[in-house]
């Protein structure tokens, strides 16, 4: 299932290293789009074909967190292998397994992991995902602290029914006499310039319909960490979601022990009065653009809502904020048909229908598979949301 | 020459890399080097003795060369060939391998197999009553589960399909938690969520029971893995029909287990059928252990109506799996007696000819008679008051679970997640408002307060 990308990312690993020493600052390349530069042979004859578009996101790095001790800069691939780190570290059962993480990761989020902590711990499993998700489970089933790796969110559903009728349901169907709670996926996520199909997915929603399992997906260096930690700490198995493209675009200064940041809680980024805003992963980013965009161009006031936790999600918060702007936006890179944003939307319209003052607007990605060329006309960019929010005021 | 040209290659590959990397972090370089330097000393190495010139190099494989075109040939005809310990009269047929067990040890074999038998006739009969939703019986396969159930330890993991109730009852599952998880009242250990046969005990290591075939299998690889890790002399064993075996999650399985040195038994019932399906409709190579070679899994196929051939078979695979970390593939060649469920008539897709050659001719519980019979441990008079005796302690135990009361509709919600989150307590309070007005419409009466 996997096999197309691991030939995509093997290529990776060469041209990685001749452009890592550029595309370190937030918007440019990720090493992802190196790798499509590379495999071109004559790309330096080409380049203008070959120019990618400009970033659709311009991170903006956190505050510096001071409440957890001293902190070190970090971008995301790397504040995910400290969280992986603290694991192994205070958990002897802790394992982390996948394909290709012995030597560090197609994306790095695992490198020196397996030479500190030892080959029964980190290790490379077969090319099968349903195989590590059962092997997850089992492994959490037995007590241990199972860590598992899916190489893309994209191949994750062969092992969907790991996921749906076995991990969620674990607990439940026994009564409570088993559990698989020890047991967290991640996965990279999200688009990333020149995915397509298969390097871009958003799969958050078919699995929010699930009971049982919880989906959490961060915006930054400093949330990935500290809710990939909560994720591994949390009682029930989690799916964690990594945005890809963040990997080495986001970077900020990053505790350096330990700490957690709550499941199922949503965060307000920044106060407003006007309308609501609500997104996660990358799109976070997006939307604090359009938010700046909608107060100098329109006098707009947006409340920014990063949600975080997809399943279960922080109803309370963003009720709370709509009832006070009586505007919601929601936003994601998934399709908008069965998204996720469909569930806020209608629950929000359920409880907060006398203080809604215009329709919910959802800027989604279209009902498409995700596209290799036309990425730029795909994504629900800045100016797409812009363009909701212009409505809404207007309604 | 072709040696030399390979050579190059990779001190180019290697030069190239060095000079793209200018710019990296020393640490890298380093590294990035340091695997470069390995694999071209790898490829000297290999050239450097002679007489490897002529061997193969490729690394999936260790094997010769050959100059003719010839395919294996898989052997179907003469397959896997089935040990047994006692013939189909009970007669220890090589003295050799007579595991010599007691008195005692061989009447509790006989007594839980009939037991689970005993069981099985009354559960089905109370389905086709209606009294309890579904059924599915062991027979036939009874010597597999006990067998098998004998040889381990009991803290060893057991993850199981649904037709090995069997091993649950040699672990001394009292009948009254049978009854109470088929019935689904109040005192099932599994709150009355699952269908019936779908069980589980924590304090027995036998891991609870799901529909969805084969899923247990990878897991069974992780929980051996995690207990290899515990190194507490602990081994995993997980067993699936020969349907069951053509998922994907079996193959995921047995690779996992191999290439992650799992002290795991995969224990296959190949029963002839998957529901109507026969096995010449599910595989076409010789069953399921010649499967396992080919994951480089030691593999073993025994006569599963004979009760002590199973046992030798697990307990030496058990013995190396925990002390050489390795997995291990048992096939128990058997036959299912009764229909695949109660939702199924059998009939439908095989002769009732067949049926009674196993159920008369070729039965585990008979043979084992047969064994204690020969030795005079076992009478006419023994077999009718054990009949009478046990048929009275499932009865017993299936008319209590009948009259008690299905567990309270709140444990509907809870063990979705570990906590009670604030939608699901939403939802459940709505339940109990909306039932406080239409009671009448709810069977509230037979469910626990």
């Amino acid at each position: 299932m996997a096999a197309a990308a691991r030939f995509f990312v093997r290529g990776a690993q060469h041209s990685k290293l001749s452009l890592s020493g550029v595309g370190t600052g937030p918007g440019t390349h990720s090493s992802f789009a190196a790798t499509v530069l590379k495999l071109s042979p004559s790309s330096n004859s080409r380049t203008k074909t070959q120019r990618r578009h400009a970033a659709h996101f311009a991170f903006q790095p956190d505050p510096e967190p001071t409440q957890y001790g001293p902190t070190q800069k970090m971008n995301l691939f790397q504040s995910v292998t400290s969280a992986l780190d603290n694991t192994l570290a205070n958990d002897p059962t802790a394992v982390i397994f996948g394909e290709d993480v012995a030597f560090g990761g197609v994306f790095r989020c695992t490198v020196g992991l397996r030479d500190k902590y030892g080959k029964d711990r980190v290790f490379n499993t077969p090319l099968c995902e349903q195989g590590i998700v059962g092997f997850g489970i089992g492994a959490a089933v037995a007590g241990a602290t199972a860590i598992a790796e899916i190489q893309f969110a994209d191949y994750i559903y062969p092992a969907f029914d790991q996921i749906v009728n076995e991990a969620a349901k674990y607990r439940y169907r026994s009564g409570n006499l088993f559990d698989c709670g020890n047991l967290t996926i991640r996965a990279p996520w999200g688009c990333v310039g020149h995915g397509s199909l298969y390097h871009s997915q958003s799969p958050e929603a078919f699995f929010a319909h699930c009971p049982g399992i919880k989906v959490v997906i961060p915006r930054s260096p400093v949330q990935a960490k500290g809710l990939l930690l909560a994720c591994v700490a949390d009682p029930n198995p989690c799916i964690f979601f990594e945005p890809k493209i963040l990997y080495r675009a986001a970077v900020e200064q990053v505790p350096v022990e330990p700490y957690t940041i709550p499941l199922s809680q949503a965060e307000v980024l920044q106060e407003g009065s006007d309308v609501t805003l609500v997104a996660w992963g990358t799109q976070i980013h997006v939307m604090r653009e359009v938010a700046n965009m909608a107060q100098e161009k329109l006098g707009v006031s947006c409340e920014l809502i990063d949600l975080q936790t997809i399943l279960p999600w922080d109803e309370e918060t963003v009720v709370k904020s709509v009832v006070k702007t009586g505007r919601l936006l929601i936003s994601h890179e998934a399709p908008i048909t069965g998204g996720f944003a469909a569930e806020i939307s209608s629950t929000v319209q359920e409880q907060c229908f006398l203080n809604l003052e215009a329709p919910i607007s959802r800027v989604c990605g279209y009902d498409t598979p995700f596209p290799h060329i036309f990425e730029p006309f795909y994504i629900p960019d800045k100016w797409k949301c812009f363009e909701a929010i212009k409505k809404m005021i207007n309604y | 020459m072709a040696a030399v040209r390979s050579m190059n290659t990779m001190y180019g590959v290697c030069f190239h890399a060095a000079r793209q990397t200018t710019g990296l972090k020393a640490s890298r370089l380093l590294q990035h080097i340091q695997q470069r330097a390995f694999r071209v000393a790898a490829v000297r190495r290999q050239h450097l003795d002679d007489s490897t010139l002529e061997k193969p190099q490729f690394p999936g494989a260790s094997a010769e060369f050959v100059d003719e075109l010839e395919f294996i040939q898989p052997n179907v005809i003469s397959g896997i060939p089935v040990y047994r310990v006692m013939d189909r009269q009970g007669n220890i047929i090589n003295p050799s391998q007579d595991p010599q067990l007691s008195k005692e040890t061989v009447l509790n074999f006989y007594q839980k197999m009939t037991m689970l038998n005993t069981m099985d006739r009354i559960l089905y009969e109370s389905q086709r009553q209606g009294r309890i939703s579904f059924y599915m019986t062991n027979y036939g396969e009874e010597g597999t589960h006990i067998g098998s159930a004998a040889a381990l330890d009991p803290s060893d993991m057991v993850f199981g399909q649904y037709r090995e109730a069997g091993v649950l009852m040699y672990r001394g599952f009292p009948l009254e938690m049978f009854m109470a998880q088929c019935y689904a009242n109040a005192d099932d250990l599994g709150k009355g969520r699952q269908m019936p046969v779908h069980y589980g005990s924590k304090d027995l290591n036998f891991v609870t029971i799901s529909s969805p075939l084969a899923t247990q299998i990878p897991q069974a690889a992780g929980a051996a893995y995690a207990i290899k890790r515990e190194n507490m002399n602990r081994a995993v064993i997980c067993y699936f029909g020969e349907g069951a075996a053509s998922e994907g999650d079996a193959h995921a399985g047995f690779n996992f287990s191999a290439t992650l040195e799992c002290p795991l038994i995969f224990f296959c019932r190949n029963n002839g059928y998957a529901i109507s399906t026969p096995t010449n409709e599910q595989y076409r190579g010789d069953g399921i252990a010649a499967r396992g070679p080919g994951y480089g899994m030691l593999s073993i196929r025994v006569d599963g109506n004979d009760v002590f051939a199973v046992y030798n078979a697990t307990k030496e695979a058990r013995r190396r799996a925990v002390a050489e970390n390795q997995p291990f593939l048992i096939e128990a060649m058997t036959y299912r007696i009764g229909h695949h469920s109660t939702s199924d008539d059998s009939s439908a897709y095989r002769s009732v000819d067949e049926v009674n050659y196993w159920d008369k001719q070729d039965h585990p519980i008979s043979r084992l008679r047969h064994y204690m019979t020969t030795r005079s441990w076992w009478s006419e008079d023994d077999e009718r008051s054990w009949r009478k005796e046990s048929r009275k302690m499932v009865m017993e135990a299936f008319e209590g679970a009948e009259r008690r009361l299905k567990p309270n509709p709140e444990l509907m919600f809870t063990d979705v997640y570990q906590e009670m989150t604030p939608n699901l307590n939403k939802q459940k309070e709505s339940m109990w408002r909306h039932l406080q007005q239409y009671k009448e419409h709810y069977p509230l009466d037979l469910y626990d307060k």
